[in-house]
């Protein structure tokens, strides 16, 4: 198998680590706080881990996008940076948003911006959804989706007040399947 | 992330993970996770890349059909050099 890609997104393509390839799951990318960080971090390990089988095929499906890249539209508040364990609000994007019009407002300062900020669609696929949909490949895209800002060190109050919120509304507009990108 | 597919999951909503780090998605284990080989900050490998965001979407759309998959499932993208 093949452990590097010649693609933008490979770290290998700018900063090559050990023999030029990046391993799947390597911290090389990050300065060594954050690999200290991400090493001895407590994550919160799902068990039982729940499953749903898809009920009926995709093309039949109505999809949600979830993505933790920060993005905003221009007449939403941004995600605010200054409070303790991250922010744990999300903002509803519309399905007919222009993709150009997205704001990435991520605190993280360990990722390169420049992609996302050239393309969201690298982290909110709205336009190959779009496409995806013409194609009959997916039945139905929701007529919102959801931004989170990712970087969530303290998830509690993300699971206990901000989910059952997402849920209610995915659950109302009948979603069927929901697609998650961090950043 | 991981968190937020576990419980969508727990209410009837199918759900793929990208996953950018394989380590975490071990530790935290979302049901469907599909592992990408690429830096944060490119989830879908390439800005102003249709066809290589496709690729990962697409494989991510497998992940939901494969009925032979037992959770937690953790898949591993393969970039297609050719794109």
């Amino acid at each position: 198998m093949r452990l590097a890609s010649s693609g933008f997104g490979s770290a290998g393509a700018d900063k090559p680590s050990k023999g030029g390839l990046f391993k799947l799951g390597d911290l090389s990318e990050f300065p060594i706080k954050y690999r200290l960080f991400l090493k001895t971090y407590p994550w919160r390990r799902i068990d039982p881990v729940p499953w749903v089988p898809l009920q009926k095929p995709l093309k039949d499906c109505r999809l949600t996008l979830i993505s933790s890249s920060g993005f905003i539209t221009a007449d939403q508040a941004p995600f605010d940076k200054s409070i303790r364990g991250g922010d744990y609000s999300f903002r509803e994007i519309p399905s007919d948003i222009d993709v150009a019009g997205l704001i990435d407002t991520h605190r993280s300062d360990i990722f390169d911006h420049s992609g996302i900020r050239k393309d969201p669609n690298l982290a909110f696929p709205i336009s190959r959804m779009r496409e995806l949909k013409k194609k009959g490949r997916i039945g139905s895209l929701n007529h919102r989706h959801l931004s989170f800002m990712g970087s969530i060190t303290a998830p509690g109050r993300l699971i206990k007040k901000t989910v059952p919120a997402v849920l209610k509304l995915l659950k109302d507009d009948g979603v069927d399947v929901a697609m998650l990108i961090p950043v | 992330m991981g968190l937020v597919a576990a419980e969508l999951e727990r209410q009837g909503i199918s759900t793929v993970a990208i996953q950018l780090l394989r380590k975490v998605a071990e530790k935290v284990r979302p049901p469907r996770a599909l592992v990408v080989p690429f830096r944060h900050g490119y989830p879908l490998d390439a800005p102003e890349d249709p066809a290589r965001q496709h690729a990962v979407i697409e494989a991510a759309f497998k992940m939901l059909e494969d009925h032979r998959l037992q959770p937690p499932a953790i898949v591993d993208y393969e970039p297609n050099e050719e794109k």
